[in-house]
């Protein structure tokens, strides 16, 4: 197999490298050892698009994500991603923090981020009744976002499909070539692939790729963020970003709405060793309690519909980094894309082009460049007329399959034969938000199963969670 | 839009509708619909094919489809219809909204509204229990489905979490199907199922019940590959020095049942916070009197017989209602005493004639006195040799000119 440019990861920020490379005539293989696209971190945080106020002045990363904010209108809006700008709140609770805003508004001004505002503990407390009462005021960063994470990642990696880009999962790199001191290929678990440049956006993993061609000059050490996801039906609530006064230690622990009006509380930040330790434990979701409380006293945890945690890849030496090399040439290494990769998986896009024209790569104006992208139906959102219109024409949108998020078979069906196919189930939940409400897959669960089967062609005890190894059933009752 | 027009519609299909249905066609109501999200009528109970339902109505020991079968007969005698794979989403007053793939958005308008939605289950997420989240991890009536209606076998090693009655059948059902299950582990001090199914699913089958432990851990990223318990203290901490890992490919948690509210939530039905479930008089009528409510959609019951019979109550006087024979008094608010956690029905109209108050204890005792009260004046005694909060009580009592109401459970 042979490419122009091959970009290995599928999270947030490889999808979005390979969708920028689409608009020129370039062909472009994207490789991701999972299952499905969304990554590792790209699928488990906070779901926040930032604007950048709180960056490090002066820094790529500072660059990179006060560029990408304001794009997002445009992007959700053509590639049907769930999109909201709520703003966020920063309220000082204590004197010691009410001190600080000023020094943290002076930061957001240096970082190019103009629209920050002061707020009295009045104008506060009207916009979140339910913070705590002794707030003494606070900072309002209008265009902190909230998105569907898990759609945005399909959305552009869809919208790269219907413009060229060849995505290639359950394919992992295991080694990458060099003629004299140029890649020309990565080894993997599905064949050679022959590319003129190679662009490592593998987030947790990117060492081990940057090993691969003797780059060993830093390391990443996952950093664990728990978080509690509240039922929509939560008796308190909040209306937008509330984050906490960062200390030295952390950013700290906050509570937002979540794009389908779930509230979502946490993270911890917990440093580990092992990439692959995704699990909860009870001193991290206590932690979270404690500290949230300081900022909404009334949060009901108990209101707990799911707990899960990702990792942040943390970088040691610390820091955003796209880095190319004289020894390595036509490759380029991405590194510490942590908090803000999200956000601004789309700035580095256009940036790793540059970058690639630099080095000598011709890039050619795609001029058939698609940029729309049609998602799956949101029947849930339809008016009664349109979901009647709907089933009228495919009686599969009147079988509700998920009752908790009122999702069709009709819809499932459509995710399964999409550009990027849901074949398991968590990437129907991802999707659709099929088990993701709160009876979590109780009841819609062995539906999903039955039409992955059916639509798959294969038996039921095929289907897998989310690995090949994650089996759901284990053959037939005798 | 498809519209409907019928005298009473009942929401849902399996036990609870289906006797409502019927009593309220009895009752004589012209047009008797029952709405149901599954291409079949029998609800929860079409997966529990094990015997042990019947047992006070008929006097018979029957399996989950025999017992729904007879009411099936009836309804189909007494003319009920029905509208067969149609998801409500959307209850008010005098309308059902509903989604069937062949008539499209469905609008019903009907005198009366029964809800008979059943229950959900909790999951782990609610009871929060840390470690990876693998596959296999189901709750139990969730793997029950998967079993008994689809074939499909769940794991080969199981753990159960939590001794309600679905997890001591699936122990018995898995262990039957050839699965190992490695314990049935229980936090409370107490089982939480019946007692019959503790002797008929574990101690026929050598099962372990392990009383005062729970999972403090899962393990495995892709698949379960094992459990840690642990004993809790008196205050349901898990003592790290009695941690234990149980390899295992499946754990199946039976840590209670919810009634499923949220199209009575959104109808703005007053819900009962310690039921989860909608506010009732004795005619099983909610907040908004023209809608009624029964079965595990009211409170969650441990026998199918007490919600045929609570569910009759609904489907009767959903029917008078539609006639307009119901007629609109106050209702004085039962209180639930000593030991009591709550009363169903939650509200009681004075009047002639005796009511059926359904309870369950806090905690378990020993030679107790059962009483209710209207204030000094006792109107109902009983003795009983022990009670548990897995199985209800029930207290039939006099309410023709009564000012209060409290049902207490006292140590002799």
């Amino acid at each position: 197999m042979k490419t122009d440019v091959l970009v290995i990861g599928a999270g947030a920020v490889g999808t979005a490298i390979t969708r920028e490379l689409t608009k020129y005539r370039l062909n472009v293989i994207c490789v991701d050892k999972r299952e499905d696209v969304g990554g590792d971190c790209s699928k488990s945080n906070s779901a926040i698009i930032h604007t950048g106020y709180d960056a490090k002045p002066g820094t790529l990363e500072s660059q990179l994500v006060v560029a990408a904010n304001p794009r997002y209108d445009q992007l959700t809006e053509d590639l049907d991603i769930p999109f909201e700008r709520v703003g966020a709140i920063l309220p000082a609770i204590t004197d010691e923090q009410f001190e600080q805003l000023p020094a943290i508004k002076e930061k957001a001004v240096k970082n190019r981020v103009y629209d920050v505002e002061y707020l009295s503990k009045e104008q506060i407390l009207e916009m979140e009744p339910n913070l705590n009462p002794e707030v003494k005021g606070g900072l309002y960063i209008p265009r902190e976002s909230i998105i569907d994470p898990f759609i945005f990642v399909v959305a552009m990696a869809e919208n790269a499909v219907a413009n060229g880009a060849k995505f290639m999962l359950n394919t992992e790199v295991t080694g990458i070539r060099m003629e004299g001191d140029k890649v020309v290929g990565a080894e993997t678990t599905n064949g050679y692939i022959e590319a003129d440049y190679i662009i490592n956006a593998a987030g947790l993993f990117c060492d081990d790729i940057a090993a691969m061609v003797g780059k060993n000059d830093y390391y990443v050490n996952p950093r664990k963020g728990q978080f509690y996801i509240l039922d929509k039906n939560t008796g308190c609530k909040v209306n937008h970003i509330v984050l906490p006064i960062p200390t030295k230690v952390t950013k700290g622990k906050l509570m937002c709405p979540t794009i389908h009006g779930n509230m979502l509380v946490g993270p911890t930040a917990e440093d580990l060793t092992d990439k692959y330790d995704k699990s909860t434990n009870v001193e991290g979701l206590d932690s979270i309690r404690a500290d949230v409380q300081k900022l909404i006293p009334g949060v009901i945890l108990s209101d707990t519909i799911t707990q899960y945690s990702g990792l942040r890849p943390n970088r040691n030496p610390e820091g955003l980094n796209i880095d190319t090399y004289d020894d390595v040439k036509h490759y380029v290494n991405l590194s510490g894309v942590r908090s803000t990769g999200l956000t601004n998986s789309v700035s580095i896009g256009t940036y790793v082009a540059s970058l690639l024209k630099e080095m000598g790569l011709e890039m050619v104006w795609n001029e058939n460049f698609i940029s729309k992208r049609k998602g799956v139906v949101r029947f849930k959102e339809l008016s009664k007329e349109e979901q009647h219109e709907l089933i009228k024409k495919n009686p599969l949108y009147g079988n509700i399959v998920c009752r908790c998020e009122t999702i069709t078979e009709g819809q499932i069906v459509d995710a399964i034969h999409s550009p990027i196919p849901a074949t398991t189930v968590d990437a129907v939940k991802r999707r659709l938000r099929a088990g993701m409400g709160r009876c979590q897959g109780g009841f819609c669960g062995p539906k999903v199963i039955e039409i992955l089967a059916r639509e798959l062609g294969v038996s039921a005890d095929e289907i897998r969670k989310g690995n090949s190894k994650s089996y759901m059933v284990c053959g037939k009752v005798k | 839009m498809y519209e409907i027009k019928c005298n009473v519609c009942v929401v849902g299909g399996g036990p609870a509708g289906l006797a409502a249905a019927v009593a309220a066609k009895k009752e004589g109501a012209e047009k008797v619909l029952i709405v149901e999200r599954d291409e079949s009528l029998g609800g929860i109970l079409q997966q529990c094919i094990h015997p042990g339902f019947g047992l006070k109505l008929f006097n018979e020991e029957l399996t989950g489809p025999e017992y729904f079968g007879r009411f099936i007969d009836e309804a189909e005698k007494a003319g009920v219809e029905t509208l067969l794979g149609s998801m409500v989403l959307e209850v008010s007053e005098n309308l059902v909204t509903c989604i069937n793939s062949e008539y499209g958005v469905c609008e019903i308008s009907a005198d009366a509204v029964v809800l008979a939605m059943g229950c959900r289950e909790r999951t782990r997420a609610n009871i929060v229990i840390p470690g990876t989240r693998p596959a296999g991890v189901y709750t139990a009536g969730t793997a029950q489905r998967l079993m008994n209606r689809q074939n499909e076998m769940v794991g080969k090693k199981v753990v159960i979490l939590g001794s309600g009655d679905i997890g001591m059948i699936m122990a018995r059902r898995l262990t039957l199907e050839g699965a190992k299950v490695e314990a049935v582990v229980e936090i409370m001090d107490f089982l939480a199922g019946l007692t019959r199914n503790r002797v008929q699913c574990l101690d026929d089958f050598g099962i372990p019940l392990l009383l005062s432990h729970t999972v403090v851990d899962i393990k495995g990223n892709d698949r379960v590959e094992g459990v840690v318990i642990a004993e809790v203290d008196e205050k349901k901490k898990p003592i790290e020095s009695t941690k234990k890992f149980i390899e295992c490919d499946t754990l199946l948690l039976s840590v209670g049942l919810i009634p499923e509210n949220e199209l009575t939530n959104n109808a703005g039905i007053k819900i009962s916070p310690v039921t989860k479930g909608p506010e009732v008089n004795q005619f099983m009528q909610t907040s908004i009197p023209s809608v009624f409510a029964c079965g595990n959609v009211v409170h969650v019951n441990d026998l199918v017989d007490n919600v045929s019979a609570e569910s009759a109550t609904a489907g009767k006087n959903a029917a008078l209602f539609a006639a307009g024979k119901l007629e609109k008094k106050d209702a004085i608010k039962v209180e639930a005493g000593e030991n009591v956690r709550y009363v169903c029905p939650q509200n009681v109209v004075p009047c002639d004639g005796k009511v059926d108050l359904y309870f369950r204890v806090m905690k378990p005792n020993k030679n107790v006195k059962i009483t209710v009260c209207d204030g000094e004046n006792v109107l109902f005694s009983r003795k009983a040799i022990k009670v548990n909060p897995g199985e209800m009580e029930k207290a039939t009592v006099a309410v023709d000119g009564i000012s209060a109401l409290t049902v207490a459970v006292k140590e002799v």
